[in-house]
């Protein structure tokens, strides 16, 4: 068997208002538009993911958070309904996907090999968190591929942004090793927003977009210095700030996925592109990815 | 005729380890008999409906009311997902939470309406429910927990609460689901040797548990600040100003601590209070809400530096402890009471001490707080005394008494023993006597009354009283 590869990292914001905008078979509620930049940002990751042809999709969600360790699925099918707690009225999709076991337990494997606690879910009545699925959907509507779901380990708001970033990297390190010894050519997807303050309220119509834009400027500054990092590929410094830029910025990449991106990807030095940034509800979101085939003509 | 909008209220942990698996940990199982008993003072009671507010339905635009009917899933904890599933299948009264939306909508806050088929109700809820209320003999109502709001907002959210039960002529069970302190073990824990966080939390949460079995609604609610910043309290312990604005924001209530265990390190409770005065509705107050704003709308205000983007004391009862194998004895009480509003001592000396289940009052007289003046006694221009009337001293020192004892949670129907000073017995002995005998002759401590040559200050009569708390 070959050695698999982590063929690119996506960071890949779960705002349900994308899902709806899109107006998917899957989703219930209808919209007439919406947030189209993001969306279109979407559009061309995922024809540069699907060329790649990879055989699985890992997603890191902050919406499935666990306080012992990390949890993954160790069943080879999950169907259901989810709906969002926050967003019920623009969010109640009808899931169908399928899971790599045998990759999320060799991941269960390098995990506990680094220390890491963890747990397998065997209960097949369990729901899947709305991040993962929103991610996964944008990135791979069909559901044609098989999936890692990983949770986000509350490390960093039960102790501090520093233990919580060190500990999605050694998850990050358990992905890449796991990830290579299966033989799979996976794409990992770090399902969150950067800036997350948000407003709260609504209008009345959902896709109005005149109502849309960032929260505050510091929090858009941020958000543009952080992509910046990225496109330079500055990865490790972009980790060293994490916890700064957390704690600055409200940042949802505080459940670690970010940290577990970078981590699993190598800490990359080459240059992530940027596909689109727009703001949902007033919290910056934006579609990056890390391709070395694209940038370096590299692993893909 | 019982005319209190809550019949009884309760604070239940929302572990789902209570519901799926007592027998894996004493300290679970004991949580498991606790649901059950209160399951029971529930079935006993007569009242319209259930009403939940649990720390695990957040929420961050305004609040959201359950609205589906007959709400029916399988649910799993995405946390505890290998102690099993929960089917459930409620019974909501839908009417009622289009009351309460109604009522916090007029406080100007956003609301919503859930109905909507698969909706994730909160493990904690779904654990109280099944538990407390299983065959759905009352129908259920639940309103969510906005992850911003602070005190205020939240206890108006509970008063909205009461004022849509007034106006539906409805009475209500409450229910908070909340654990006390909220640290987990992030370790593998064998279930038999779980146990609270850390000592810290420990303390905190028996300081909670004692205020509780004494009734103190408003007392907790007025600690749960400290309390969540010490003890990481569940939500930082919010749940607790909901229920205080919904039980009228008094300590008139009594309390039992049915059992108190960890789960998974988190404080997990089963308190009931039952109010000793009918709970009524508090009315809206909107030029007060208008001053104070929302915590959401502050939070915007102090981060939106651009442009809007809007659309345009001690306890009033004994201590109900329960088994020594679920709650230890809270530490013992001693310690000093100084009631700003009355009289200033004339030494160093606090009004009262209560130590254990016992307050001593410290000599008190006729004098009024603040001033030198002495009720019924006139001075000549020396301030020597020309005339008194002892009546109407006797009657000023039992007004102090009473209000240093309502200082200390305690009340004049408490009082155990007085012992009294005259300076002058055969002279005032009939008149203190009267007024006494008009406070106290439906109490009757005991009492004894002795002349003395002289008291402190230019007054006739001292009582020295001892009561309980």
């Amino acid at each position: 068997m070959s050695r698999g590869a982590i063929v690119a990292g996506v960071l890949a914001p779960h705002p349900p208002h994308l899902v709806y905008a899109e107006n998917p078979p899957q989703n219930e509620p209808r919209a007439e538009c919406g947030w189209e930049v993001l969306r279109w940002a979407y559009e061309r990751c995922r024809a540069n993911i699907k060329a790649l042809k990879p055989d699985v999709l890992l997603v890191h969600s902050p919406h499935w958070p666990t306080y012992m360790g990390h949890h993954v699925l160790g069943l080879p099918h999950f169907k259901g309904l989810s709906v969002d707690p926050v967003f019920p009225h623009l969010f109640r999709y009808h899931y169908d996907c399928s899971i790599d076991v045998a990759l999320s337990l060799e991941l269960r494997d390098a995990m506990e090999a680094q220390g890491l606690k963890t747990a397998v879910v065997t209960n097949p009545d369990f729901r899947l968190d709305y991040g993962s699925i929103i991610s996964l959907h944008l990135i791979n509507p069909a559901w044609d591929l098989p999936v890692v779901l990983i949770s986000a380990n509350q490390a960093a708001f039960y102790y501090s942004n520093e233990i919580g970033t060190e500990v999605a990297q050694r998850l990050g390190q358990a992905t890449r090793t796991a990830v290579e010894q299966s033989g799979k050519r996976a794409v990992l997807l770090a399902s969150c927003s950067l800036s997350h303050r948000h407003f709260v309220h609504e209008p009345d119509i959902p896709e109005d977009m005149s109502y849309e834009r960032i929260h505050h400027h510091g929090q858009y500054l941020w958000d543009m210095k952080v992509l910046d990092m990225m496109r330079r590929g500055q990865s490790k410094e972009l980790l060293d700030i994490m916890p700064e830029f957390i704690e600055m910025a409200t940042a949802e990449v505080k459940a670690g996925s970010l940290a577990w991106l970078l981590e699993a990807l190598g800490v990359p030095t080459y240059a992530a592109e940027v596909h689109g940034y727009g703001t949902v509800i007033g919290t910056g979101n934006a579609v990056v990815e890390w391709n070395p085939s694209r940038t370096q003509g590299g692993q893909g | 005729m019982n005319t209190s909008l809550i019949t009884k209220a309760y604070i239940v942990s929302g572990m789902p380890h209570i519901l799926l698996a007592p027998e894996r940990s004493a300290g679970w199982g004991r949580l498991r008999s606790a649901f059950e008993a209160i399951r029971a003072d529930i079935d006993r009671e007569e009242a319209d409906l259930i009403l939940y507010f649990s720390t695990q339905w957040l929420s961050i635009l305004g609040y959201t009311f359950q609205a589906d009917p007959r709400p029916e899933w399988v649910h799993v904890d995405q946390n505890w997902h290998e102690l099993g599933s929960m089917p459930y299948q409620f019974t909501i009264d839908c009417d009622f939470a289009g009351a309460y939306a109604e009522a916090v909508a007029e406080m100007g806050y956003k609301t919503r309406l859930i109905n909507y088929k698969g909706f994730p109700i909160d493990t904690g809820t779904i654990v109280a429910q099944k538990l407390l209320n299983p065959q759905n003999r009352l129908p259920a109502a639940m309103v969510s927990c906005n992850m911003y709001s602070e005190k205020e907002e939240t206890t108006r959210l509970g008063q909205a609460a009461a004022r849509a039960l007034q106006r539906s002529g409805k009475k209500a069970i409450a229910v908070l689901v909340s654990s006390l302190s909220h640290r987990f073990h992030v370790e593998p824990l064998d279930p038999v040797h779980d146990r609270i966080s850390s000592r810290k939390d420990e303390e905190w949460n028996r300081k909670i548990l004692e205020m509780l079995a004494a009734g103190q609604v408003e007392n907790v609610a007025q600690t749960v600040r400290e309390f969540a910043r010490q003890a990481h309290g569940d939500q930082k312990f919010k749940g607790m100003w909901w229920l205080n604005g919904l039980l009228g924001q008094s300590n008139d209530f009594e309390g039992k601590v049915y059992a108190y265990e960890a789960v998974w390190g988190t404080g997990a409770t089963a308190v009931r209070l039952k109010p000793t005065h009918p709970v009524t509705a508090t009315p809206f107050d909107p030029v007060a809400a208008r001053e104070e704003g929302s915590q959401a709308d502050l939070v915007e205000a102090l981060t939106d530096f651009e442009r809007s983007s809007r659309p345009p004391s001690p306890p009033t009862t004994p201590l109900s402890v329960p088994p020594p194998s679920t709650l230890p004895a809270p530490p013992f009480p001693d310690f000093e009471i100084v009631n700003p509003g009355s009289a200033e001592p004339v030494g160093n000396y606090p009004h009262a001490r209560r130590y254990g289940d016992v307050l001593f009052l410290s000599g008190i007289g006729p004098r009024k707080p603040g001033s030198k003046e002495i009720p019924g006694v006139s001075f000549d221009a020396d301030r020597r005394v020309v005339a008194y009337d002892i009546r109407e001293q006797t009657r000023s020192v039992i007004e102090n008494v009473k209000t240093i004892l309502e200082h200390a949670g305690s009340s004049l129907e408490k009082v155990l023993d007085v012992q009294v000073f005259l300076t002058n017995m055969a002279r005032d002995f009939p008149g203190y006597n009267e007024v006494y005998n008009q406070a106290f002759a439906n109490i009757r401590p005991t009492r004894t009354t002795v002349e003395v040559g002289a008291l402190p200050t230019p007054i006739a009569v001292e009582f020295k009283v001892i009561a309980r708390p």
